[in-house]
């Protein structure tokens, strides 16, 4: 393991700062996607679906 | 007669390349894709964090602080090829008028405006040791502060422009006018006396020994793993509210028509 010596806090910072941005934007991108196909299932339950996937359930049946 | 939608998958292009970014044929192509590309970045991150701290000298002149340049560079690299790809996202958006060129535009705002922050961040946090200041207004630090904010910009436009279709053209137009900006930031340390040391990549080859660029190779390599993973979900999920969007929309007019149609 490296020893940082005097100047530490910078570089523990810098990979801190780093990390917390990285993850924040991992969240947030996982949050909008579930969020918005947890939308479409709503709508979906509603009975409210696009013209193709009523189609393709009509030539299903 | 009416042409179908880009964002349904009726009338899907027969053309290979219009098929691979027509919208439906995309969430179905790029789902496959995901897993491996977290994959990817997650081993990527793994070894360069390796070598990064277990791996690499300290530079004999800044000693251990050589090591925020392998979280620096690479989030100053994407900062710049994430404009990149937005501008070549614009000219589909007002060239073909695209509908996956739009979602593109959109989906790397968000991402380039953090890895620009991170950028910043680093660089005033290896500037202190290095050269005995947080910020100095020379022509890298400068360019990079007015790159960022015409994210913030952009970003705030996205919003600002939900739902209307005109939106994505006039963000795109300031996108590419805001593209200036990149040889601004690339040709700055070659162009004006700068604070900022010049490219470590010149003409008779890299200005760095070996085990000083392996480990940035790979930080950069990884993050740019990122950044593609980030941006594939997210335009997976841009196709998702437009969908959604659209269906919402849709259901209040068929409701509306059918009060009105009911009513005295």
């Amino acid at each position: 393991m490296i020893d940082p010596g005097p100047h530490a806090i910078y570089i523990v910072s810098s990979y801190l700062g780093a990390a917390l941005v990285v993850l924040f934007l991992i969240v947030w991108t996982m949050f909008n996607a579930h969020r918005q196909k947890s939308r479409l299932e709503q709508l979906e339950k509603l009975g409210i679906r696009r013209q193709s996937a009523l189609t393709s359930t009509r030539e299903e049946e | 007669m009416n042409k179908p939608s880009a964002m349904t998958d009726a009338g899907a292009p027969t053309n290979w390349f219009s098929r691979l970014a027509h919208p439906g044929v995309f969430l179905s192509w790029s789902r496959d894709w995901i897993i491996p590309l977290i994959a990817t970045t997650a081993i990527l991150f793994a070894i360069g964090l390796w070598y990064a701290f277990f791996n690499s000298p300290p530079d004999y002149q800044m000693g251990e602080t050589v090591r925020i340049m392998y979280i620096h560079v690479p989030n100053a690299w994407l900062s710049q090829m994430v404009y990149a790809l937005m501008a070549v996202s614009a000219i589909g958006t007002l060239v073909w008028r695209h509908p996956m060129a739009d979602v593109s535009m959109k989906a790397a705002a968000p991402l380039g405006a953090a890895f620009t922050a991170v950028a910043l961040f680093t660089g005033a946090l290896w500037g202190r040791p290095t050269w005995g200041t947080f910020w100095e207004w020379d022509g890298r630090m400068t360019s990079t502060l007015v790159l960022f904010l015409m994210y913030l910009g952009i970003v705030a436009l996205w919003r600002t422009f939900e739902g209307q279709p005109r939106g994505a053209r006039i963000i795109a137009v300031f996108t590419l006018v805001g593209a200036l900006n990149i040889p601004i930031i690339k040709f700055s340390v070659d162009w004006w006396n700068t604070l900022h040391q010049p490219s470590i990549i010149k003409a008779d080859g890299l200005s760095m020994p070996a085990s000083l660029y392996t480990p940035l190779l790979i930080m950069t390599l990884a993050f740019t793993a990122l950044f593609f993973t980030l941006h594939m979900v997210g335009m997976r999920t841009e196709i998702l509210r437009h969908r959604a969007n659209n269906l919402e929309r849709r259901h209040v007019s068929a409701q509306n028509r059918g009060t009105s149609g009911t009513g005295t």
